[in-house]
């Protein structure tokens, strides 16, 4: 099980986005994880637990967002989402084709978080 | 009831658009094993199975032939936790080197990268990487390799691609192996074409026993091809 690995990449990469934004605390952090990544997403948030304690995003959530997977159909002139993850066919004419658009994904997206409220001095020094 | 506290910053929240890839830190280390690679001029090749595909067998013969044909040739071996696979894979008089994982299911760039040392990597021809015997944890770490071949035994059962499609999906060659013992488990060669075929349209496919030696010939011939083409296209590059 690698998942757990994966929780620790993504605590790796909040942490570092957060600093980066300034944050003072992260409520939740959303994962796009592609049907082709090799990720089971109940492992994913079983580990992210593990993976957060004692760490900045301890006690925030993981948000997980399913990304199907896209190919694309050359006869059909289009993108087509496939409804399973081992039948690479457009599922209108059954053309098979290896060209993947989505369904690899492993990213962070989102990040939802607190920071400090600037707005009121940006505003005064803009006026 | 109290008076509420008021903070002495105010905060918002928000829901910020971030965009970044969780294993960059392998694939930006992948890649850049990639480049020194393709300086070095050495061919790496990532090997990938579930246990007991005989991918240890395979590797030894191949290491073996291809030595006496004349190329120069090593081994990783991730493994574990014991070294038995890169003794034995030593036996073929080709560097072998084990990397042992200490309970992680398969290797990661930084792992290949600690070992690289362990040879002069700008005298080899080939560098085999034989994976972690898991078909689901390695699909998703890139260890800057040329190629990628999944191994599936005729004792594992023709469906075995529907059942771990990603992996199958990220390899560029589907090796069938044991086919020595072929007829013995009834092995469908159609549905085995077809459900690679699903996962990976145009997939090339090849078979062998290690044991008989029956299909080595191909394979090393379909290997050299791709290696070919990688020379001819790979950029020049100064690490
Ligand atoms: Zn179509």
């Amino acid at each position: 099980m690698h998942e757990l690995s994966i929780a620790h990449g993504i605590v790796d990469v909040a942490v570092g986005e957060a600093r980066r934004l300034g944050a003072v605390r992260v409520s939740a952090v959303h994962v796009a994880v592609g049907r082709l990544s090799g990720i089971e997403a109940g492992a994913l948030l079983f580990c992210y637990d593990i993976a957060t304690a004692g760490t900045p995003l301890d006690g925030s959530r993981l948000v997980i967002e399913d990304v199907p997977i896209s190919i694309y159909c050359k006869p059909c002139g289009s993108e087509k989402a496939l409804p399973g993850v081992n039948r690479f066919r457009c599922p209108d004419c059954q053309t098979p084709s290896g060209d993947i658009r989505r369904g690899r994904e492993l990213e962070l997206t989102h990040l939802e978080v607190e920071q400090p409220d600037f707005t009121p001095l940006t505003q005064s020094a803009a006026s | 009831m109290s008076a509420p506290t008021v903070p002495l910053t105010a905060t918002e929240t928000r829901i910020v658009e971030v965009r970044a890839g969780i294993l960059k830190k392998n694939d930006e280390l992948a890649r850049a094993l990639r480049r020194r690679f393709e300086a070095a001029g050495v061919f790496v090749v990532n090997l990938v199975s579930s246990p007991g595909t005989g991918k240890t067998a395979f590797l030894e013969r191949t290491l073996r032939e291809l030595r006496e044909q004349g190329l120069r040739v090593a081994a990783l071996v991730g493994d574990l936790e014991t070294d038995n696979d890169a003794q034995r894979l030593a036996r073929s008089g080709a560097p072998a080197r084990q990397i042992n994982t200490h309970g992680r299911c398969h290797l990661e760039a930084e792992m290949i990268e600690a070992h690289l040392d362990d040879f002069a990597i700008d005298q080899l021809d080939v560098l085999f990487i034989e994976n972690v015997g898991n078909l689901v944890c390695p699909a998703s770490y890139d260890l800057g390799e040329a190629m990628r071949v999944a191994l599936l035994s005729v004792t594992e059962g023709e469906d075995k691609p529907l059942k771990y499609p990603t992996m199958f999906n990220s390899a560029d060659v589907a090796m069938i192996t044991k086919v020595d013992l072929a007829e013995a488990c009834e092995f469908d060669w159609e549905a085995a074409r077809q459900s690679i075929e699903s996962v990976r349209p145009g997939m090339t496919i090849l078979s062998c026993s290690a044991r008989k030696g029956t299909g080595m010939a191909t394979w090393y011939a379909a290997l050299e091809t791709r290696r070919q083409g990688w020379r001819s296209t790979r950029r020049d590059v100064v690490v």
